[in-house]
């Protein structure tokens, strides 16, 4: 099986979808000439052609109100955000109109956003934002972010043949970072569904995105016996998974870059301490950003994106309780 | 402050090629124009009744607009219909009960309860439904236009705002995609003359259908109240889309006859500028000239009245016989399971009845038997 890093397995994962359906397009700005602001379209615009690979003006309410409009009338459009913090601008089209569109009148609207999110490169306060909890409180949107090269593949080929509008949160710091063997050719992987990154008996943390990477290393260098689970999909969240882990180990910290207050972070935990509260041996902890926007200078980013240090120093004590 | 009047567009001379429309076109525009009033005066004594939970808005005086608009379109193309159109839907083929019952919050209402006022689009009948937030669904138009656009298919989208919805960010968002792309999408404007209370010198300072040059597209001012005069603009507009050509905004002066909503008394309007509109009332004007111009009787005048009278009360018997949805609705269907193509609307005109239109839709059926 070939490696790719995180980025080049997005991008096969595109392609790959774009060779496979016809109405698969992209749509998003400088994404086509110049291959978009991280290269995940570079040669696409060749390969596909200009219409399916297409240069929009700057007017995210447009790309999404624009890929409605397509994915209502039969196309499978995916749209890039420069970065993810610019879904704000087209949040309106998003869980307005996309996101209702089916409870209210049984409209599928196929549509995938694509967000380049995630800090750690003095991005600061508007291009390293982790915006998922945003999409959570809009009710018709799936929610999913990889951690490993094959799962940002896969949950891309599954967002896009999904018939509802799924939110695809890459996070940066993976882009280049994160290499792992991916299968050529189809491959999906199913929304939904988390996974066991590492087995373990004492603890688990329970992390998504950039932080399964941290909670691996956390684990790798404590050589404790903690298990990961990695949730892949936030919307919809798989409980089962989350309950038979919390279940195992007894001791619950659940790791994410975002901020804190009303998170994905605090939906697990309300999920475990409703349903798996006889199996607790410990308070559930959340390892997350503080509650501030993401400083650009890097000893203030630092200071607020977890660091490697935190997940060890959180297990720790989880353990030690 | 003096309040724009629209008084340069009144009277405005129409470029109609007459041959257009026969002689049952005529009696289809006035029957729908009739099934509008009539089926919102049924609606908002529903809700003085109580039998409407929320709000009523209507589209009191803007009858010519969706009616003429819609009337142009194909069985293939597709809209979205805004809060002043509820004749689009009509001619789309949805009934009146369905109009009725989604006021009403049953479950025979378009949306099932799911949503409410005109907030609906059939499905069936190739309409996508408007949302609260203005002018969004110009950009949703968009999107279906694009697809239509990178299919290759000679098909359009066309979409209705008011004025108000212009001065909001969406509507440049909208008006410079379509421009760029040269999508095949026809923008209907309906300048009612307020948004709420605000009065168009509020609003912008340069009128919408001047800004439309800005955007690489042409604007078209009309008599909005002149049902033909809006058909004649918006057919055009729709060939030149269908042919690849873009692109168009439609301005069509009117007044919103009516308060925003149900509680607005409308004190803010001044009582000279009412009278002047309710001198062109869109309906009465077409049937005098109906009886004028082109040779109708009196009595095929009454009995179209007559008969969208009969109809509408009908219809309401059927919306007020309707159930209220199961609660346990209230949880399903956040997800799609499948995606499925819009469905092909009415398209009554006789431009449209060649052997590819589509069969008779039972709501024509169902007019023709009332
Ligand atoms: C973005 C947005 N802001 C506020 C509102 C509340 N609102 C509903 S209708 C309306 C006035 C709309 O005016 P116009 O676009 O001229 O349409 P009209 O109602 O006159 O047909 C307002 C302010 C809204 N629907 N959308
Ligand atoms: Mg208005």
């Amino acid at each position: 099986m070939p490696e790719l890093t995180y980025l080049e397995a997005i991008s096969d994962g595109l392609r790959t979808e774009m060779r496979r359906d016809e109405s698969v397009f992209c749509l998003g700005e400088d994404i086509g000439a110049f291959g978009g602001a991280f290269k995940v379209t570079a040669g696409f615009a060749a390969e596909f052609g200009p219409e399916r690979v297409l240069d929009t003006p700057l007017a995210e309410n447009a790309i999404i109100g624009a890929a409605t409009g397509a994915a209502i009338e039969g196309m499978r459009p995916v749209c890039e955000m420069q970065f993810a913090d610019f879904i704000a601008c087209g949040f309106d089209q998003l869980v307005n109109v996309a996101a209702k569109l089916h409870y209210r009148q049984g409209q599928s609207v196929p549509l995938v956003v694509r967000l380049p999110s995630g800090g750690g490169f003095s991005g600061g306060p508007f291009h390293s934002q982790n915006p998922e909890a945003w999409f959570l409180q809009a009710p018709g949107l799936k929610v999913v972010a990889p951690a490993t090269a094959a799962d940002a593949k896969g949950l891309l080929a599954s967002a896009i043949r999904d018939p509802n509008p799924v939110c695809f949160l890459e996070h940066k710091g993976l882009y280049r970072h994160v290499r792992d063997e991916v299968p050529a050719g189809e491959y999906t992987v199913p929304l939904g569904k988390a996974r066991v990154a590492r087995e373990g008996g004492e603890l688990t943390v329970i992390a998504y995105g950039s932080a399964v990477p941290s909670a691996l290393a956390a684990a790798e260098a404590l050589e404790e016996d903690i298990e990961v689970l990695d949730l892949r999909s936030l919307w919809p969240l798989d409980a089962e998974a989350i309950l038979a882990t919390a279940r195992k180990t007894g001791k619950v910290l659940i790791a994410h870059e975002a901020t804190r207050a009303c998170g994905v972070g605090a939906e697990v935990a309300a999920l475990i301490g409703a349903e798996a509260f006889e199996d607790l041996d410990a308070p559930i902890r959340r390892l997350t950003a503080p509650d501030v926007p993401i400083p650009f200078s890097p000893t203030l980013e630092a200071a607020v994106l977890p660091q490697l240090d935190d997940v060890k120093e959180a297990c720790g004590e989880l353990l030690a309780y | 402050m003096t309040l724009s009047d629209a008084s340069a567009v009144m009277g405005a001379a129409v470029p109609l090629d007459p041959a257009l429309l026969t002689r049952a076109d005529r009696a289809e525009l006035l029957r729908y124009m009739t099934m509008m009033r009539t089926a919102e005066e049924r609606a908002l004594s529903l809700y003085k009744q109580g039998k409407v939970p929320g709000s009523f808005y209507d589209g009191r005086g803007q009858e010519a607009i969706s009616v003429g608009a819609a009337f142009a379109l194909s069985p293939r193309d597709r809209l979205c219909i805004l809060h002043r159109d509820l004749g689009a839907h009509f001619v789309r083929g949805v009934t009146p009960d369905r109009y009725l019952a989604n006021y009403m919050g049953r479950a025979d209402g378009v949306t099932g309860g799911k949503d409410g006022n005109l907030h609906f689009g059939d499905r069936a009948r190739g309409c996508v439904g408007m949302v609260s937030m203005l002018p969004d669904m110009a950009l949703v138009a968009n999107g279906m236009a694009l697809a239509m656009k990178m299919r290759g298919e000679a098909r359009v989208a066309l979409t209705f705002f008011g004025e108000g919805s212009t001065a909001n960010g969406q509507w440049h968002e909208a008006m410079n995609f379509a421009g760029v792309q040269r999508l095949p999408v026809v923008f209907v404007l309906e300048n009612n003359r307020f948004a709420y209370s605000t009065p168009n010198e509020l609003e912008f300072a340069a009128d919408p259908v001047e800004r439309a040059e800005g955007y690489g597209l042409p604007g078209a001012e009309v008599d909005g109240n002149d049902v033909e005069a809006v058909f004649a603009a918006v057919h055009a507009a729709v060939e030149r889309a269908r042919e690849g050509g873009g692109p168009t905004l439609v301005e069509c002066q009117t007044m919103r006859m009516h308060g925003h909503g149900a509680h607005d008394d409308m004190g803010y309007v001044p009582a000279e500028l009412l009278a002047k509109w309710e001198a062109r009332d869109p309906i009465q004007s077409y049937a005098a000239r109906l009886l004028e111009e082109f040779d109708f009787a009196d009595e095929e005048v009454e009995r179209i009245t007559e008969e969208v009278r009969a109809y509408v009360a009908e219809c309401a018997e059927r919306a007020l016989a309707s159930p209220m949805p199961d609660p346990a609705l209230a949880r399903e269907g956040v997800f799609a399971d499948r995606w499925e193509p819009l469905g092909d609307g009415a398209a009554p005109w006789s431009g449209w009845a060649e052997p590819t239109a589509p069969q008779p839709i039972d709501n024509r059926v169902e007019r023709r038997a009332a």
